[in-house]
């Protein structure tokens, strides 16, 4: 049954009709990680939406827990199964210890010049294990299927970290291209050693 | 009454069905200020939802105009139960600047007198604000809260302002850090560091 109102289609098969303003950012899946190596949105897989619906999309990471003293990294596919696109990026960082024996901004060693591997989105200090530590933050892919030009993206990240035994408040700002024309269709996060001990990551599409 | 179309329920008991597609951002409460000394948003109290509803809240600033020359706009927050907005935090700040006269640009770490290191006052989130006889400058920019109903880990946030700053200056300030808590967080006051403000501030959920 559909519902119509004034000549206009709210609702048939099931779900509000299209023309109908339901928001402009829509939550396409939740991971949820369990001493995970990876957690992986791929296009097509498991609900993934990763295509040209969307111009650009966003990830959010909620509490991201680490079992080890690494950081948080990502990579991008175009055929869904080998993340190793090649990249370009800038990144850089501020912090401030607990202690406040030091504060700071600075550029990022962190960076990528025409590499392959996955790139780190948090940078400062090395992240802190304590049970009440994580990393929280948000990844803006854009246009990832376009055939045309490069894929930009960019990240703000926060996190405690540790140096010695002083925490501190660090923040990552990271952003680059996927230096391809090819559509990308998924992308993965892990940690650079050691597995997710747990945490959220949620993509959202925004029209 | 609820209606069910095509096998799929719409809507039931007052409220749209959890599993039908729709936005992802939810506006939760819009608080306006008018020469007012503090803003708060308190979860339960006047419609305002900030609990476990949602894994990120989200804050935006329009046109927030401080009433007294060199006020840098500052927020707060209490843990269930508390009364006080003097939880301690560890923050970052870093800023960029550009004058009216194109004479002067700066981008860098921000004075430790802004920042804090386990300290308990009010965070700065912004430069310092125009005077009453600058009527058309303002402040504008957003807050986002991760997980404040967490009692397992820290909470963390991000902000990003743009001020038309006293003495002919756009400044960019950009706040990110922890809440060093284990405790539910379910209040957030917003205040000038001296005099009060006009302007308005919205809360948002993101599913």
């Amino acid at each position: 049954m559909g519902v119509i109102s004034n000549g206009t289609t709210l609702l048939d098969a099931g779900a509000i009709d299209s023309g109908v303003p339901t928001g402009s950012m829509t939550l396409i899946k939740t991971l949820t990680a369990s001493s995970s190596g990876t957690l992986s949105f791929v296009n097509g897989a498991s609900n993934v939406v990763l295509d040209g619906t969307y111009k650009q999309y966003v990830f959010k990471f909620i509490d991201i827990h680490t079992a080890s003293s690494a950081n948080l990294e990502f990579n991008a596919t175009t055929n869904g199964s080998d993340f190793n696109i090649t990249k370009t990026s800038n990144a850089f960082y501020a912090g401030h210890r607990e202690d406040a024996s030091g504060a700071a901004i600075g550029y990022s060693g962190v960076d990528e010049a025409q590499a392959t591997g996955f790139q780190q989105i948090t940078t400062g200090d090395n992240v802190a294990i304590d049970n009440d530590s994580s990393i929280v933050g948000t990844l803006d892919i854009f246009n990832p299927s376009d055939t045309t030009f490069v894929k930009h993206f960019r990240s703000t990240t926060t996190f405690m970290g540790i140096d010695g035994s002083v925490r501190s408040s660090n923040s990552g700002y990271v952003a680059g291209y996927f230096n391809t024309t090819s559509a990308l269709t998924g992308f993965q996060f892990k940690i650079r050693s050691g597995n997710i001990d747990s945490g959220i990551i949620k993509l959202y599409g925004i029209k | 009454m609820g209606l069910i179309s095509d096998g799929t329920t719409i809507f039931d008991a007052g409220a749209l069905d959890s599993g039908l597609a729709k936005g992802a951002l939810t506006f939760i409460k819009k608080l306006s200020a008018s020469t007012s000394n503090t803003l708060t948003f308190h979860n339960g109290a006047s419609s305002v939802v900030l609990d476990n509803t949602y894994k990120e809240y989200l804050f935006t600033f329009n046109n927030i105009h401080m009433n007294t020359d060199s006020a840098r706009f500052q927020f707060q927050a209490n843990v269930v139960g508390g009364a006080d907005f003097n939880e301690t935090m560890t923050t970052t700040l870093w800023h960029s600047q550009h004058n009216q006269a194109g004479s002067f640009t700066r981008l860098a770490y921000g004075s430790t007198s802004y920042d804090q290191a386990e300290g308990t006052a009010f965070q700065n989130l912004s430069s310092a604000g125009p005077a009453d006889g600058n009527a058309e400058r303002s402040q504008v920019g957003t807050i986002r809260l991760f997980n404040p109903s967490s009692t397992t880990f820290a909470k963390h946030f991000i902000s990003e302002f743009n001020d038309a700053e006293s003495d002919d200056y756009c400044t960019t300030v950009r706040v990110a850090g922890y809440f060093n808590t284990t405790a539910a967080i379910d209040e957030v006051r917003f205040q000038g560091s001296t005099g009060n403000f006009n302007g308005d501030i919205c809360l948002y959920g993101i599913a």
